[in-house]
């Protein structure tokens, strides 16, 4: 299609959404003995059977792999907190609550891997479904209030994989609205004239020359 | 591992605590970004660096008392390119025949771990660059500003792709045009400007995050409040542009919206964010 940019360079595919999601902190269990860990992207360990240490979220899952350690389920993976977060999406149509940002990947890698070290696994999960479902839906009917007129969106305390899926929707949306509907707003600047800074030239326009 | 030199290691893990970040977060800007940004060459070469340390000190531990190697040791490193698919197969190849000491086994492929993820940070961010010299080539070619943003090896790939793309376009096709319309940069001699030269689209929105509480900002009439860090996703137009000050308020909670120069203006000049800080 003309005028669009093309998307993919700009795509974050969910995998690599994903990879920088494994970098956050997680506290393990280990049970074994290991020397410490110097590798580029930090330091870690030394490790000591049943003492709690902070490891990045990939070094987790590979250790509990080897059932070389537990994880500890997070603190915003209870059930309890969990609840409240879903009762408060869906009182406030309009905001989002705050959540770890990338609590969709963290939660999927410790079901997918740590089941067993979380309590009442079948209830966070039907949970964090749940919110999951409820704040994509404020997302879809946010998006339909998009026109013309926006210029700028603010989306406070959405998570990493919801703003990747919105992503290339919304930046070709409010591309198409400003290709589309932005001279009639010059016009109306004129009408109003009431701003000091005077409305400049939208510069030359990368068209192929008219025959 | 008592091989290890505790001060160089400790010294180059600080160090890397957060060139990886700072490597994820170029990567990040890369690709975000539509037009291509400086090359960060002192990060990628301290990462490049790191990752060879991490090669060269678990070949030197593992090998201590050991068969020797098959390969010859990789001092050989192309210090001035990526290291070669040849390097790291060539230290999985070693790590494979020391694979039966339990607790080694574990530690060997968790360094390996953290090596993969580091080299693929550094390849993509790099071949993300090369995808956009490659699609913008003659763009790029004719910028000084553009080319200084290139490292010195993709000056040389961008310079061999314009007279590539050149030479092809001349020969197949321009040399059989009539005079006149024969340019590969302009439709005709009659065009005011080269307009066959695709530009990447810089009026395009890109998303924001902010690092850091940046406080109140004028909206219009209305105050709104971008707060700390990982709260607030904001999603802007990225050219410069004067908007009307009739823009609409959408909602000042949930959906809120800014002009464009306020935004820019106002981003810069707070401390802990900036427009290149793209999400």
């Amino acid at each position: 299609m003309a005028g669009q940019s093309d998307p993919h360079l700009s795509i974050f595919s969910p995998s690599e959404v994903e990879f920088v999601a494994e970098d956050e902190i997680v506290e393990i269990v280990p049970n074994i003995r290991m020397d410490a860990l110097n590798m580029i992207c930090g330091d870690f360990g030394p490790f000591f059977p049943q003492i709690p240490t902070k490891v990045p979220l990939w070094l987790a899952v590979a250790l509990k792999k080897r059932s070389k350690c537990t994880i500890r389920t997070p603190d915003w993976m209870t059930v309890d907190r969990l609840t409240q977060v879903l009762e408060a999406e869906r009182e406030s149509p309009r905001e989002f609550q705050p959540l770890p940002f990338h609590y969709i990947e963290i939660s999927k890698l410790l079901f997918d891997h740590a089941r067993d070290d979380i309590s009442d696994a079948y209830l966070v999960r039907s949970l964090i479904e749940d919110i999951r479902d409820v704040r994509f839906h404020k997302v879809e009917t946010g998006l339909e209030t998009i026109s013309g007129r926006t210029h700028a969106v603010k989306l406070k305390n959405l998570s990493a994989m919801e703003v990747n899926i919105v992503r290339p929707f919304m930046v070709r949306t409010l591309q198409a609205f400003y290709k589309h509907d932005s001279p009639q707003m010059i016009q109306q600047a004129d009408n109003t004239g009431s701003r000091a800074t005077p409305v400049t030239d939208r510069g030359p326009r990368r068209d192929l020359r008219r025959r | 591992m008592s091989s290890w030199d505790d001060e160089d290691s400790a010294a180059a893990a600080e160090a890397a605590a957060t060139d990886v970040e700072l490597l994820k977060r170029a990567w990040r800007n890369e690709k975000a970004a539509p037009e291509i940004l400086r090359f960060d060459s002192p990060l990628v070469s301290r990462v490049r660096e790191q990752i060879q340390l991490l090669v060269r000190f678990s070949l030197s531990v593992f090998l201590l008392d050991r068969v020797p190697p098959l390969h010859p040791p990789p001092a050989a490193l192309d210090l001035t390119g990526v290291p070669s698919p040849g390097v790291v197969s060539f230290q999985e190849e070693t790590l494979d025949d020391f694979a039966d000491s339990g607790v080694d086994d574990l530690v060997v492929s968790l360094y390996q771990m953290d090596l993969d993820r580091t080299l693929f940070l550094l390849r993509s961010y790099l071949r993300l660059r090369l995808q956009k010299i490659d699609k913008y080539t003659m763009h790029i070619s004719r910028s000084d500003d553009l080319l200084s943003r290139l490292s010195q090896q993709e000056r040389r790939f961008a310079k061999s792709c314009a007279e590539i793309m050149e030479k092809h376009l001349e020969q197949s096709v321009l040399s059989k045009l009539p005079y006149g319309y024969d340019s590969v940069t302009r439709q005709s001699l009659s065009s005011t400007e080269d307009d066959t030269v695709p530009e990447p689209q810089l009026d395009t929105f890109v998303f924001c995050k902010t690092k850091s509480d940046v406080g109140a900002f004028q909206l219009d009439d209305i105050t709104s409040n971008l707060t700390n860090g990982n709260e607030d996703v904001l999603a802007i137009i990225s050219s410069t542009h004067a908007w009307s000050p009739s823009a609409v308020i959408l909602s000042d909670r949930f959906w809120s919206v800014v002009t464009h120069e306020e935004a820019i203006g106002w981003l810069d000049m707070k401390p802990g964010i900036s427009t290149s800080k793209l999400l």
